[in-house]
């Protein structure tokens, strides 16, 4: 497994634009179909946006660091936050017949990427988000199966 | 931004536009709760929208149960592909009446 790149994100709403970017431009070096390069796009967006309003409860200053690897055709996006530690069992996704504002960005994370681990950063204050994803999916959004999922 | 409001017969219309994120939705959401406020029917105008995380359709969710509570109409009208994409996610695509032009309300 190659580490392909290191970004460090201080937890501001005006920085997930120029994040996004840059995924899709790496996403692109790697060669990534463009349904996967939406759903990286989505999925981290999202991870980070739950970091800066749950883990660091809107705080600005605080830092982010996203790790991009690459085995062979599969991306794995590892999202370091350094919070207090997080009850793992507590992230999930809501009940979503149950229409209410808000809640919506785990649930999107899972439908899509391939795996979502949740871990503590060992010997550390802090917690990792590991997602993997497969580079050249051509129905990595498709909605028709999201909903059997 | 202030996005632009027209009528349309007599709904107001706010045409969102570029990527509506966590930066924005506090915005876009102040415009479309004001709107609201003044007792006119919404119609949200999505066609121009690149992207909309979680957070932008938090603030499309809040103001359907505002109009709701109101006994206001609120729609979504000509909903881009990728708009579309997070609502199918979400679930949402069959919550809100979605349009895909204004020429097809009355």
């Amino acid at each position: 497994m190659i580490r392909l790149e290191r970004l460090h994100l201080i937890s501001r709403p005006d920085k997930l634009k120029p994040l996004r970017r840059f995924v899709r431009e790496l996403a692109k070096k790697q060669s990534c179909s463009d349904e996967s390069q939406e759903c990286l796009v989505m999925a981290i967006n999202e991870a980070c946006m739950n970091v800066m309003q749950h883990a660091y409860d809107d705080e600005r200053d605080k830092e982010i660091i996203i790790e991009f690897w690459i085995d062979k055709e599969e991306l794995l996006i590892k999202i370091y936050d350094f919070a207090d530690t997080v009850d793992i069992a507590l992230i999930k996704s809501r009940d979503l017949e149950d229409v209410k504002p808000g809640g919506l960005g785990v649930h999107i994370i899972n439908q899509v990427m391939d795996s979502v681990n949740y871990k503590h950063i060992p010997g550390e204050q802090g917690n990792v988000l590991e997602m993997r994803k497969n580079l050249n999916s051509s129905d990595a959004c498709d909605i028709s199966e999201q909903y059997t999922k | 931004m202030k996005y632009p409001v027209v009528q349309h017969l007599s709904n107001s219309v706010i045409s969102l536009s570029g990527e509506i994120d966590l930066n924005e939705s506090p915005n876009v959401r102040k415009q479309i709760l004001g709107q609201l406020q003044n007792g006119s029917s919404l119609l949200i105008d999505l066609s121009a929208v690149e992207y909309i995380d979680s957070s932008g359709v938090a603030s499309l969710v809040e103001g359907l149960q505002t109009a709701r509570s109101k006994k206001l109409d609120f729609a979504l009208v000509g909903v881009s592909d990728s708009a579309m994409q997070v609502l199918q996610l979400s679930r949402l695509d069959t919550v809100f009446t979605i349009y895909e032009s204004l020429a097809g309300i009355e």
